[in-house]
């Protein structure tokens, strides 16, 4: 037993060492976040399909006018763990859309509409088309955005990240961002083109101007249209578009760690079994 | 310690088996990921369908278009070519089945099954020699059909095997019409 | 290593066998007759521990390279593909990925676990010195295999990470672009880096098992630090000490799938979900977290050539530590003042990583600046006089009476044990 407690007290020591030592502290400044509810969040988190519908839907009819999803399939959109659309439903989602094919039998690139296999197309054919057209600014794409924005939870804070699961530092910052726009307080110059935003990850503004207002998005569930709600679900969708696999992860996962504690227990009689013998 | 075992040996010797065993169990469900992997993955499952305008293919002429990156060939065959291939005796054929996805595994290799339905001069197949995987030459060997250069499989006018060591006919994917001029195969 | 086996072919294909490739005797006495010290406790099974993820490395990252495509208009993609479409593709990805931190991990515990007990003493010096090479090529390919995804930090962290050659007088430049191929880090960079990150991993396997020759040679230390000197005190490795690694080979597994499964992207940087931007710097460039302390050593010195010798030469002086120890006593056990110093060294490396991730300012400065200075003085000055100045306690006179002091009590107090456990 003295040796079990001292390989505890060794597998504790590792964690320590280690999470002092992680990155994600990095610079330790940065806007403060509320941390937000998730149902996506700790070991048996699973994405809300119908949250994931209407973030799509908000994605859909405000986002994508300006940002991209280049690694999202419309197929996806039918996939497990997703939202859940139905293969039909996803055939006429991707027909509304256009994407260029080719080249044909002219040697013509042609629009065509989308079939479920195809990548949603792009606002912009290129990053510089999309600068041109939002005053120098670049929309970010959405396919990996909110695994790419995290504010840093600081000492200790990092720390208990590691036994609290967090890993939605994406969301929630997303939420926070579209949320927090606010009148600049006085004495704080805004650039022209810029819009005052405390929770902003570099700065206290961004060129991007508020996206969402009350009821600019139809939702047909009774779910209130107000910009929290967008703003959750989009964020949602967009930890979705980012991280498809999460639940097939978090599910192997609870079974993996069943079988491994079970196996190292019998593991653990084995080798006192091998070892009654011998004082060591 | 020999002495020692007979004094308990069932329970540790059903711990060392259920030891055992879990860790089989364990390697076993370890290898699959490593193993599927390897499988065609949801971007290439999902490009299985492509459309085709067949209209402006003149009687004679051959297209060949990728599906699954494969080429298909698409013949408009002359009335001779038809002609040739209905007066073969199935019981002539090395290979009696027709090799058709969108008839039954048991349809017999008569032109009628190998053609389009409803427009039997014309033929899409899947351009692949049967016997490993080479692309026949149109219009060419000893039956006016395809010929595979690799190694000499002679296919007749109706992409059936005749002569060679190939041991199918030409594999005719899934199709249809989904309008007058358009076909969608896969 | 092979003098160590009881095997004795017995039909006559292994007979035949034997008298031709004596590879049957030869994994024997290594792995099974070997007469291993009875003694060692958990912190030796980080050996096998670290064999089980250069192995499990390998095999994900081969099947990693069966789906990524090494260009710079491809990586970035190539990899979400896998994320996304591979079958398992995510989880080959989060096991190679965070693989590469446990590898770190367990690699600090077992060189701590070297300098505790020292392990790195005559006879086993070649040991050690390997065990160092080992521990630089690990470096080299976890830098070059952080690249291939082609998001930000990738780029950005060779981009800075090969620049410190430039510190180099006159030669610096011509380096510096013979390492690119070109004048910044581009296409040929990202290409060779990717062979190399395939090659090095089959070379740290060959040092492997020289490393292990070499300790077998010498026989395993222990952690009285005292030779075996009867039958008593050794045991075949097999079954004791397989079944015992694997237990505990088994626990790391718990602690590694628990970050593949449930924290993925906890050791990894948000910047390196943003694909490689040449024109845009991100505001904080931070190393991999197993970098930190020698990246705190590198940013200490105000100087560019100076930092980058004072890196180097951090692990440099692992090289001579065998001669830097002048201890006649081996282990830390036995060893009070050394012990003090050993834990303070071991925070001081903590400390460096910590600042190694704080922005490179103020007092952050400061610090980083005396923690490196305690870093070399640890070596260079402690370590030497200590074997002058220090009175060991008395060593037991053999592993068996050391365990049954141990466990037994009633004998010289703390003859043996772990150090956590004084």
């Amino acid at each position: 037993m003295k040796t079990m407690i001292r390989s505890a007290r060794g597998a504790l020591l590792a964690v320590a060492a280690l999470a002092v030592a992680a990155p994600a502290l990095a610079a330790g400044e940065g806007p403060h976040i509320e941390r937000q509810q998730w149902s996506f969040s700790g070991p048996f988190g699973s994405y809300d399909q119908a949250q994931l519908q209407r973030g799509f839907k908000v994605f859909k009819e405000v986002c994508a006018s300006c940002h991209g999803a280049k690694f999202l399939a419309f197929r996806n959109l039918a996939e497990e763990g997703g939202p859940g659309f139905t293969e039909d439903q996803v055939k006429v989602i991707a027909a509304e859309y256009e994407v260029l094919k080719g080249p044909n039998d002219d040697g013509e690139m042609e629009a065509l509409p989308a079939i479920p296999s195809d990548r949603f197309p792009s606002p912009f054919p290129n990053e510089q088309a999309a600068r041109a057209s939002n005053g120098g600014a670049y929309p970010p794409d959405f396919s990996t955005l909110a695994k790419a924005r995290a504010v840093a939870s600081g000492f200790p804070g990092f720390v208990f990240d590691i036994f609290t699961q967090y890993q939605e530092h994406g969301p929630d910052y997303i939420y926070n961002l579209l949320t927090g726009y606010e009148e600049p307080p006085e004495g704080v110059e805004v650039p022209e083109g810029q819009y005052y935003n405390p929770s902003f990850i570099a700065g206290k503004s961004l060129a991007m101007a508020p996206p969402l207002f009350e009821e600019a998005v139809e939702y047909t569930d009774g779910t209130p249209m107000t910009v929290e709600q967008y703003a959750h679900d989009v964020a949602a969708f967009m930890m979705w578009v980012a991280e498809p696999k999460l639940e097939e992860r978090k599910n192997l996962g609870f079974r993996v760690m069943i079988f491994l504690v079970i196996f190292a227990s019998l593991l653990y009689f084995t080798k006192k079994s091998v070892w009654r013998d011998v004082d060591h | 310690m020999a002495q020692q075992d007979t004094v308990e040996p069932t329970r540790r010797d059903f711990l060392y088996i259920a030891t055992g065993a879990m860790g089989a169990v364990g390697v076993g469900a370890l290898a699959w990921p490593f193993i599927h992997q390897m499988n065609p993955d949801a971007s290439a499952l999902a490009l299985a369908s492509i459309e085709v305008d067949v209209s402006s293919i003149e009687e004679g002429q051959s297209i060949k278009v990728m599906w699954r990156g494969k080429p298909v060939f698409i013949r408009y065959r002359t009335e001779k070519e038809v002609g040739e291939a209905k007066e073969v005796p199935i019981a002539d054929l090395p290979d009696p089945m027709a090799r058709n996805l969108n008839l039954g595994p048991d349809a017999d290799a008569s032109d009628v099954n190998r053609g389009v339905e409803g427009n039997e001069a014309l033929i899409v197949m899947v351009g692949v020699c049967t016997h490993l995987g080479c692309i026949p030459l149109g219009e060419a060997g000893d039956f006016g059909g395809w010929f595979c250069p690799c190694h000499g499989s002679h296919y007749d006018t109706a992409g059936r095997i005749r002569k060679g060591p190939a041991p199918e006919n030409l594999m005719i994917p899934p199709f249809e019409f989904i309008s007058d001029d358009v076909i969608r195969i896969g | 290593m092979a003098g160590h086996s009881n095997y004795v072919p017995q039909s006559a294909a292994a007979k035949w066998l034997e008298s031709r490739l004596p590879v049957i005797s030869l994994v024997r006495g290594s792995f099974v007759d070997f007469p291993t010290p009875k003694n060692l406790n958990y912190w030796w099974t980080f050996g096998g521990i670290l064999f089980f993820v250069l192995i499990a490395q390998i095999v994900t990252g081969i099947v990693l390279v069966m789906h990524y495509t090494a260009s710079t208009t491809a990586a970035f993609a190539s990899v979400e593909h896998i994320m996304r479409d591979v079958n398992f593709g995510w989880l080959m990805r989060y096991l190679h990925a965070n693989g590469a931190s446990m590898f770190f991990i367990a690699v600090f515990i077992h060189m701590f676990r070297g300098m505790y007990y020292g392990s790195y003493k005559a006879p086993r010096e070649i040991s050690w010195i390997l065990g160092v090479v080992i521990f630089l090529i690990m470096m080299a390919t976890a830098f070059m295999g952080y690249v291939l995804p082609w998001g930000q930090m990738s780029f950005w962290g060779a981009t800075v990470i090969t620049n410190l050659f430039s510190a180099l007088p006159l030669v610096g430049e011509p380096i510096v672009n013979w390492l690119w191929g070109g004048f910044a880090v581009d296409n040929p960079t990202l290409n060779r880096f990717f062979s190399l990150h395939y090659l090095l991993p089959f070379m740290i396997f060959g040092v492997v098992l020289l490393h292990v020759w070499a300790f077998h040679t010498s026989g395993n230390s222990n952690p009285t630090g005292i030779n075996p000197k009867t039958k008593q005190d050794t045991i075949p490795f097999h079954p004791y000490y397989t079944v015992k690694d694997l237990f505990a080979i088994v626990v790391f597994m718990i602690f590694f799938a628990y970050f593949v499964f449930y924290i993925p992207n906890f050791l990894g940087h948000a910047d390196n979900y943003i694909e490689a931007n040449p024109l845009v710097t991100p505001a904080h460039i931070v190393p991999e977290w197993y970098f930190l302390p020698f990246y705190a050593i590198l940013r200490a010195v105000p100087d560019k050539l100076g930092g980058v010798i004072l890196m180097f030469g951090s692990i440099a002086v692992l090289f001579v530590l065998p001669w830097l120890d002048t201890s006649k006593v081996r282990s830390g056990t036995y060893r009070p003042l050394f012990k003090q110093f050993f834990w303070i060294f071991a925070a001081v490396c903590v400390g460096l990583g910590y600042l190694g991730a704080m922005p490179a300012e103020g007092i952050y400065v400061t610090l980083a600046r005396i923690l490196t200075a305690y870093y070399f003085a640890h070596f260079l000055i402690i370590l030497p006089l200590l074997g002058f100045l220090e009175k060991p306690k008395a060593l037991p006179a053999s592993i068996s009476e050391a365990v049954l002091a141990g466990s037994g009590g009633g004998q010289p107090a703390g003859a043996v044990s772990a150090p956590e456990t004084k």
